[in-house]
């Protein structure tokens, strides 16, 4: 079993690595922030000559054909760099809705057009009341004169800001769980940047027109298994992210002098490092895992493995990111020095698609990783 | 987990599985599952019944009863020996001494130890640490000087496991004291029942006798059972300690402690109703097995790349499977504490009780013993902090 990258996705990430490094400066970003749309339109159009805007489609459809697990590669890097480009909302997730659960036509509409940059989805599911629950929706959605119109409030929908057309969770008039394509013209949205940078926005949907995605009403499948796919991802981002909080933290101690020697020379910090080591290959190893869990066909397992993989991550990256602040002392309170950024964007994560507690609980009640026998 | 394994590695663990569960005593399995410690009978018989199939030392090169298997064959076979509760063939013989024999003794010392040391007709222990060289190994200062075809040995090793069973001791001595500390040491195999040798007893905070004293006062050793090369014995105690570099995490032993977690909490009552449906004790439980999955992702990990460019130098990553897997060990017996509640507190000898009485959950008698006990894991075998000395040099390079 392949527990290493293969050469090709070797190729892959070292590709992004070097794009980043020479594009995506601290500096660089920082100016990205603070500016509209909050991220670049050139990189975009350099992702999409890479190949990267449709890395998982079909190649009838402008995709590249790879799994997901090329997904992670490419958030891996991503997570080193901080990257603000909405990735997640268009790619991993509104065009891999589309791909799992649309019909030939919405996706011969669709995803040639999200792979060559010329247009941007995001997925709408998150609602206030219901945390971070798949089925317990307050939008509904209705039939009207051989049509749909969809009606309710998504909070926090990454991307929700710049998407041309967004895939929105509803309830059907069966009780299922529906997932409907919404023009962003047909939205109303209070667009803001989450605490990590990365833009998003909560909108309003009355009686918006909406197409069902695919010839089935009941698209329960096809979300859990694109939200697993995006928690594998962002495990591996999040592994990214310490990464570089552990590189920042090292280049640190062994550079910053004070009572005439490196602060590394102290064992105190020594051995505060050396549990960032620990805790960032724990996590190293469960991203692995999740990565791995993708490509099985038990929809239990894959389930299971990708929310365990994330408690592991989220647990490290806490770890980890309050300990690079810390032993960076006062430098890593600031907004320009950039481990503080690594910490907001790991600690947004660690919301995403579920807490530490719906974790623990969801992988509890369905028995666990380890037999009892 | 499986899923990280190759469809060859799972029916090769499945057929060891198999062969555990056919040949190896049922009752003495049982035992061991109950969380009861093997006999030292016990552990020999199983050792041989393993030694019969070519099982007890598949890491020893093929001649001597190896099985050219990959690392990560080794380490589906130390795994499945834990799951089926199966005593662990004795580590002083097979993962310790015998390599070393195996790989620096002279011929006559292979024929003469490996055949019994592989079928435990002689039961090995470790004279390494001493009382002032614990974490400073090398600073060592158990004597052995050359008097014509003997050396004379004379100082005195602690914390020596299981010297009680013991045979014979494999000791590092100071054989040249007049250079820098890991240059002056050698690799020497001494008999116990030699004049000179006294062993005695040190008993541990949860009352259990497991590891011991060892006194040497003038011990007349024939040179011959000098391994290697004189003063080169620190060369092969580093060979030794690298030698199993995965087997420290027990990551089969701490599923096996899980399980039993699992399936006692499935009995234990809680506020009307099992402990394991509880949210907050399976919140902690479920940590502990994420945890432990992770452990063994990344023991699989250094298993990978080992099997691709071979055994190298030591990895930081070994050091977190130490750290690591002590901590989830310690914590596994912390939470089977936690399952059995006020049953745990007594301190007994047996499980018998009185008439009338109602019989002792499973548990009650080892649960806090061997919670105690447990605290060793962090210390041994280069303590946790040592460990981090050794990642932080990796990373930090200083």
């Amino acid at each position: 079993m392949e527990l290493e990258y293969t050469d090709e996705q070797r190729l892959l990430s070292d590709t992004i690595d070097d794009l980043l490094e020479k594009q995506y400066d601290p500096n660089t970003r920082l100016r990205l922030l603070d500016r509209e749309p909050g991220w670049s339109r050139e990189l975009w159009a350099r992702y999409a000559e890479l190949g990267l805007l449709g890395l998982p489609f079909d190649e009838a459809y402008g995709g590249a054909g790879r799994g997901p697990a090329e997904l992670a590669v490419v958030l891996e890097s991503f997570g080193r760099a901080l990257v603000l480009e909405p990735y997640v909302a268009s790619v991993v997730l509104g065009a891999q809705l589309v791909a799992r659960a649309g019909s030939p036509e919405q996706k011969a509409a669709i995803l040639p057009r999200v792979a060559a940059g010329d247009l941007l989805l995001a997925f709408a599911h998150t609602e206030a009341a219901a945390r971070w629950s798949s089925t317990d929706l307050g939008t509904v959605a209705v039939r009207v004169d051989g049509g749909w119109t969809v009606t309710g409030q998504k909070i926090a929908v990454l991307g929700g800001d710049s998407a041309d057309k967004v895939v929105v969770s509803a309830k059907t008039p069966d009780g299922e769980i529906g997932l409907f394509l919404v023009e962003g013209a047909a939205l109303r949205r209070a667009p803001y940047a989450f605490q990590d940078g990365l833009r998003g926005a909560d909108l309003l949907l009355r009686s918006a027109p909406a197409e069902p995605l695919g010839s089935t009403l009941a698209a329960a499948d096809a979300m859990a298994s694109v939200l697993d796919s995006a928690i594998a991802v962002l495990c591996a981002e999040a592994v990214g992210a310490m990464e570089r909080m552990l590189w920042l933290t090292v280049e640190y101690l062994k550079t910053r002098v004070q009572f005439g020697q490196p602060l590394g020379a102290n064992q105190a910090l020594q051995h505060r490092a050396a549990d960032m080591f620990v805790a960032l290959e724990q996590a190293r190893s469960m991203a692995l895992l999740a990565r791995l869990a993708l490509g099985g066909d038990d929809v239990g397992e894959r389930r299971r493995t990708v929310r365990a993989a994330k408690i592991q991550v989220d647990l490290s990256a806490r770890h980890i990111g309050q300990e690079a602040v810390q032993l960076h002392g006062g430098i890593g309170m600031t907004w320009e020095y950039p481990v503080g950024h690594y910490l907001k964007r790991t600690a947004v994560i660690a919301r995403t698609f579920g807490d530490l507690d719906e974790l623990l609980e969801s992988v509890g009640t369905e028995g666990g990783l380890i037999s009892a026998s | 987990m499986d899923i990280a394994l190759s469809k060859e590695d799972r029916a090769f663990a499945e057929k060891l599985r198999g062969f555990f569960a056919e040949e190896v005593p049922a009752d003495i399995r049982a035992r061991l599952a109950r969380g009861e410690h093997p006999t030292k009978d016990e552990v020999v018989t199983c050792q041989r019944i393993l030694n019969a199939h070519g099982l007890a030392v598949p890491h020893w090169p093929v001649e001597w009863g190896g099985q050219n298997w990959t690392p990560l064959q080794r380490h589906l076979w130390s795994e499945e020996i834990a799951l089926a509760h199966v005593p662990m063939p004795i580590s002083f013989n097979t993962a310790m001494v015998g390599p070393v024999i195996a790989n620096f003794g002279t011929d006559a010392q292979k024929q003469r130890f490996l055949p019994p040391t592989a079928n435990a007709d002689i039961w090995w222990c470790q004279g390494f640490s001493e009382p002032n060289a614990g974490s400073d190994l090398a600073a060592l200062k158990t004597s052995a000087v050359r008097d014509g075809a003997h050396y004379v040995v004379n100082g005195q090793k602690i914390w020596t496991t299981l010297a009680q069973y013991a045979d014979w001791i494999f000791c590092l001595v100071r054989t040249d004291p007049t250079v820098k500390k890991q240059q002056g040491i050698s690799f020497l195999l001494v008999d116990l029942s030699a004049p000179g040798v006294t062993v005695r007893p040190i008993r541990l905070i949860d009352g259990s006798h497991e590891v011991n004293e060892v006194f040497f006062d003038n011990v007349r050793v024939p040179a011959d059972q000098l391994v290697g090369e004189e003063n080169r014995g620190w060369d092969y105690a580093k060979f030794l300690l690298g030698n199993e570099r995965t087997g420290v995490a027990g990551v089969g032993l701490i599923k096996t402690r899980i399980a039993r977690i699992k399936r006692l909490a499935g009995q234990a009552a809680a506020h009307g109703r099992p402990l394991v449906d509880d949210p907050l004790f399976r919140a902690r439980l479920t940590r502990l097995e994420v945890e432990t999955t992770a452990l063994e992702m990344s023991v699989l990990r250094v298993l990978a790349r080992e099997g691709r460019v071979g055994p190298g130098k030591p990895d930081p990553v070994s050091s977190v499977l130490k750290i690591k897997g002590s901590e989830l060990q310690q914590e596994a017996t912390e939470l089977l504490v936690h399952v059995l509640g006020p049953a745990a507190l007594a301190y007994r000898e047996t499980a018998d009780m009185p008439d009338r009485f109602a019989p002792l959950p499973e548990g009650a008698l080892d649960a806090l013993p061997t919670y105690f006990n447990w605290r060793k894991a962090s210390i041994y075998s280069g303590s946790n902090e040592i460990q981090r000395g050794i990642i932080a040099k990796a990373i930090l390079k200083f």
